[in-house]
Order: structure tokens, then sequence, then C-alpha cells
């Protein structure tokens, strides 16, 4: 039995029916492409979202204090992490995989220039910050070591706050007052080009020493001002895992948390950050594509549909042919034959719409992604309308074989 | 008994429907013998039985009691392939209303049961062709159903009946969707194709037709009443009536019953 043989006559009789036919294909058609374009957007998504974290620097560790769970302030976090910690990782004795500490203190401040205000989001850090977080300056310099000890009225801002203040963006030497007290801008950062993830164009940097001491009413901890972070780099990409039990160590040492206790502190690090970004849009995705998937399956059930239909419609010639020779496998395998041809038709022409989708988001300019459609969907494309085919196929076949001839060439 | 050389043999062949609640009695112990190269009218009113006689002739039907042989192949012994196959080669259908396939031209029509039959499609367009040029309709091989007139039509069922060799052609009620005059063509053909050696039966309730063939059988309700071959032996004892010479050579047997028969015996 040569399978072959049977696809010539599907072909003959959807070419004898192409408007149905196209009717028919259209669920699968529009399935497949769905389900395509879907997963390419994830993975575009995802592969976009990834590269920029990554491109921030993956040594990068972030200790954040926790959130306190119990009493009044439940929900705030905990303000046990202080200047004091700072002082004590920056010591490479006990932390020789730690190159870079960096505190942040940050809060939301009124900036105001002539008439102009903005409300902003204003960190307090050191020099190094820059470095640690792969800070790129469009005009100016970043905060001195000088100005981060002497506390020096100046200050750092973004392209979006350059703007709303000055309606420009070359604003170094200008002066902008946070509470009535003039700081002067130095410099100017380079804007990220992107509203998303990780953007600083809405931020603006002064020296640690005056957002605790002036800007801010910082609470202190043991005598120590809090910070609400510290970044710190790692050696290498390798000693990142032991640059972060270092700190973990001497933190616990620090706030005298016993064996028992939890830490009081998270420590992240981007590779922990790629993993949960992985983990989010690969959840997404999968939402989304079951979504999509459905209407396959709505496809799929079109497809049995007009099988029916159309073997309703042809039972004369089912009739017909078992009077001319066809065993019931002969129908059974025309009529599976002919609804896979449909199916695949489908899948093919549902491939070929995502790929022109792909290649109509390539030439967006400035769109954040590319649709990003792997091989493995690909084959399951192919492979699910396919099997829509032989599973929605089998019933209306199955039908066909089962007409009696004398009743079928009858049939009026 | 009848000769070896029967080509149909009926032996009390009861057929009996179940409609519902009631059993309808279609034949009543019908006995009938063919041999190759006859010419017969099957004639009879609607509901005189004579469609399903043909049914069960034609291997579509199975009878409730009775013996039916086939060149010797007892129908009730076969399975659903083996009847499929019969079908196939040895048996070509004609029908009142054609049964064309919609939208494809003449030579597909004609080819449909090479295709069950196994054969390439590369050699069975020839085959189609060749039978196509046998009912005059060399030029109208690639004409759709929609293109050809009603006996253009009834002539490429007739290719495609014919288009596998067989040796026994059924036609049923062929004339009756014609006029009179494409019926009478149609008629002229299918006795050139009795004259060239094929067994002809004709199920009609037109008298006209009957009384073109060698031999007439009437029924009624389920059974026969007349038969002109047991006339013409009573009057003739001897069996044959010199008419009919010609048409007695025994046909050459396509190689692919000797097949079928191979397999017949395996499984019988």
């Amino acid at each position: 039995m040569k399978l072959v043989r049977y696809f010539p006559v599907a072909f003959d009789s959807i070419a004898a029916n192409k408007m149905r036919a196209s009717l028919t294909m259209l669920g699968i058609i529009i399935g497949v492409a769905a389900v395509l374009t879907i997963l390419g957007i994830g993975r575009g998504a995802s592969e976009s979202i990834l590269g920029e974290v990554a491109s921030q620097g993956t040594t990068r560790l972030t200790i954040s204090p926790v959130t306190e769970t119990e009493g009044e302030g439940a929900g705030s976090p905990v303000q046990t992490l202080t200047m004091g910690d700072v002082k004590a990782l920056a010591d490479p004795a006990f932390h020789p995989d730690v190159v870079e500490v960096v505190p942040q203190y940050a809060g939301n401040l009124q900036l105001v220039a002539g008439s102009n205000n903005s409300q902003v989001r204003v960190t307090g850090t050191t020099a190094a910050y820059a470095d640690v977080l792969r800070l790129e300056m469009a005009e100016g310099r970043f905060l001195t070591e000088d100005e981060v000890t002497q506390m020096s009225n100046v200050i750092v801002i973004g392209t979006t706050v350059a703007s709303d203040l000055f309606e420009r963006t070359q604003v170094v030497g200008e002066s902008v007052r946070i509470d009535g007290e003039p700081y002067t801008v130095v410099g100017v950062l380079e804007e990220s080009g992107n509203a998303g993830f990780g953007s600083n164009d809405e931020s603006g940097f002064i020296p640690i020493g005056a957002a605790h001491g002036r800007v801010f009413n910082v609470p202190r901890y043991r005598g120590e001002y809090v910070v609400t972070s510290i970044s710190a780099d790692a050696l290498s990409e390798e000693r990142v895992e032991a640059a972060e039990l270092q700190i973990e160590q001497t933190l616990r040492l620090r706030h005298g948390l016993n064996a028992e206790d939890d830490n009081d502190f998270s420590v992240s690090t981007q590779a922990s950050l790629l993993e949960t970004i992985d983990t989010v849009t690969g959840t997404l995705t999968l939402l989304l594509s079951s979504s999509a998937a459905i209407s396959l399956v709505v496809g799929g059930i079109g497809i049995m549909n007009i099988m029916l239909v159309s073997v309703t419609e042809r039972t004369k010639e089912i009739g017909l042919r078992k009077a001319l020779g066809a065993h019931t496998s002969d129908v059974l395998l025309q009529f599976l034959i002919e609804s896979l041809v449909l199916t695949l038709l489908g899948g093919l022409i549902g491939i070929a719409i995502s790929y022109g989708a792909a290649l109509l988001v390539s030439r967006i300019p400035n769109f954040s992604f590319d649709l990003l459609i792997g091989f493995d969907a690909l084959i399951m494309a192919v492979g699910v309308s396919a099997g829509c085919g032989l599973v929605f196929g089998l019933y209306p076949a199955m039908r066909a074989t089962q007409l009696d001839p004398i009743e079928a060439l009858r049939y009026e | 008994m009848p000769g070896p050389s029967a080509l149909i043999d009926m032996q009390e062949v009861t057929k009996v429907y179940q409609m519902g609640e009631t059993k309808v009695l279609a034949l009543d112990g019908v006995s009938l013998s063919i041999e190759e190269g006859e010419y017969v009218a099957i004639v009879g009113t609607s509901g005189s039985g004579k469609s399903t006689l043909m049914n069960i002739v034609g291997l579509l039907d199975r009878p409730t009691d009775g013996v039916y042989q086939i060149r010797g192949h007892s129908a009730g012994d076969l399975t659903g392939r083996q009847l499929a196959d019969l079908r196939n080669r040895e048996i070509g259908f004609v029908f009142q209303q054609f049964n064309l396939l919609a939208r494809a031209p003449a030579w597909r029509q004609v080819e449909l049961p090479l295709f069950y039959a196994g054969i390439a499609r590369s050699a069975s367009r020839q085959r189609a062709l060749e039978s196509l040029a046998q009912v005059g309709l060399a030029d109208r091989a690639d004409h759709k159903p929609e293109e050809l007139s009603g006996g253009q039509q009834q002539r490429v069922a007739i290719a495609r009946a014919l288009v596998n060799r067989p040796g026994l052609l059924l036609a049923d009620e062929p004339t009756g969707a014609l006029d009179t005059r494409t019926g009478e063509e149609v008629m002229t053909l299918f006795e050139k194709l009795h004259a060239e050696g094929l067994t002809l039966i004709i199920i009609t309730h037109d008298q006209e037709v009957a009384d073109r063939a060698r031999r007439a059988i009437t029924m009624r309700d389920g059974a026969i009443i007349s038969d002109s071959r047991g006339a013409a032996a009573t009057a003739a004892p001897g069996g044959t009536n010199g008419l009919r010479e010609p048409a007695l050579a025994p046909l050459p047997r396509p190689a692919v019953m000797e097949q079928i028969e191979e397999k017949v015996y395996e499984t019988g």
C-alpha cells in the first residue's frame, strides 16, 4: 500500500474545491501563525532584556535589606544596612573577591531650576558607582572622590531631568535647587535609549554624605547612617558566588545574627536576575502561546466540521468509488490524507505569515526587539498541524468508510 | 446444474431487507444462470426486485439466503476486500445518472478503476485514453462533465466501466436519463461491445430496450416470471439459437483474474 498514491487524489479534490479548502485551512493558518508569532515575540523580548541586563555587567552584586514582616513597619525595609557595613565590606582582607563597594541612599525629591521643577529619584552614592553600574556620560563627568568626601553641592542628572528643567541637555555648570539649596550640575548621563529596564534618564546623583547629612532625614542604626542598598563588583564572573558568600558572612556577623536566624538582607547577583527574567518571560510566553494553541484546536475542529460536511456531500462519490473497487482502507486513506494535506498546507502558510511578520518587525526602526522564530517552534507548528489533520480527519474518514455503497449510490 | 462456463450462477437466492419493524422480501428464491458472452435484459417495474438482483450480481450486496457464484467464486465466502477486487476487475458498472466525479476531466474519471487496481498513474493515463477512444471520445479526454452532453457523459461512464477489461458489463437503466436519439447511440455502443465478446446485463423498465436483448428476464415481486432463454430452450432443444454464435467464444481472461482466484483459494 503506497500512501504516496493518495496525495495526487487529495490534491485533485482540494483543487476542485479551492474556496472551501482555503476557508478550511484558515483556522490552521491563523492558529499556526499566532503560535509562532507569539513564541517569536516571547523569545525576542526575552533575548533583548537579557542582553540589556548582561550589558550592565555580570559581575555586579546588589545587597538590599529584607522587608519587615511584622510590627508597625511591616512591608518597609528593615533599617539595619548601614555605612558601617559598607566600610567593613570594603576591607579586601576579608573580601578578596569583592573589588568595589558602593553605598546608595535613594529617595524622591523635588528639583527646581528657575521656574521649572521636576520630581526626581535622587541617589546619594560614591564615585565608584559609575564604574560598577557601567554608566556612560553624555556631558561632563560623574561625581569625583573629592566631591564625595567633601560632601560638595554637586549633582549628576539624567537626560529627561535635564530637558525637564532646562529644556536642553548641555547643562553642565548650571544650578538646580534642592530644598532651596543650590547644587551645581557636573554631568549629564547618556540617554538609555529605552524607557524600560535599568534606565537612569529620570535620576539624579549626589555625594552620599550630602544625602545622609543634609538632603534626607536618614535614620541611624548603631550610630551609622542607614543605606537603601549596596552595590558591589566581584573580581570576575567566576568569583561572583565566592564574593556573595564573603559578603553574607561579614553582614551576618556585623548584624549579630545567630545560626538559626534568617538574613536581614539579601544579596542578588546579575546571574540570579537573569535567571528570574528568563523564568518570567518563559511563563508569559507559555501563557500566551497556550491561548494561541486554543485557536489551533478550534482550527482543527473546523477541519473536522468541513470534512464531515464533505463526506455527506460526497456520499455518492464514495459509493461510486466502492463500486469501482475501492477498499475500505482506500476510502479511509483518501479522506485522511485529504485532511492531512489541508492542515499541512495551512501550517506552511501560517509559517510563511509568521516569518513575514518577523521580517516586518525587523524593518521597524527603534523597535526594541526582533521576532525570533526557532527551528524547534517550526517543527512544533508542522507537527501540530499534521497532528490536527490526522486526529480531526479520522472521524470523518471513518464515517466515509461506513457508508453502504448501494445506499451511497442511490443518495441524491 | 449449469455448465462450468457459467459466468453467473444463482441458486434459490433470497434477499430480505429489514425496514424498521417490517421485513421486505426483495428477492424470493431466484435461480438464474448467465453464460459468458450473453446479452441479457432484466425487465420489471420498480419494486420488482430487479435493482436488488443487480446489486447482488454486481457484488454490492450479499444474498440473505441461497448461493451466488460468479466465475465459480461463491460471493458468500469472499471478504469485503475480495469482493471489492472482483468488482474492480471483473464487473463494469454503468448507472442511470452516470455518476461521474464533479470537476474532473474525462480521462481522470476513466482512470479511477485503474487506481484501485494499483496501476501506476503514468501507465493508467494511456489506458484511460485508449478506453475513451473505444467509446469514440478520444477528442474529449480533457473535458469535464459539465462540458459534455448527457450522451457523452454516459459514454465516459462506459469507458470507465471498460477500462479494466472486465468480462461483465452491468448497466442500470443506462438510457433512462437520455433522450431517444442519444439513448439509441448508447444502445448501439453496447451492442458493438457485445459483438466484440462482452457479457452484457441491462436492467431496465423500458420494454423497447429489453426487446433488443438476446435474452429478456422479466421480474415481478422479487421473482422471475419469464425468461426468454428458458422459452428458447424449450422451443429449440440444444440451447443455442445461432444468433449468439460469435459472442460465445470465451473471452481471454485478464491476468489479474488468475491472481484473484489464487487469493480466493488461499483464503477459502
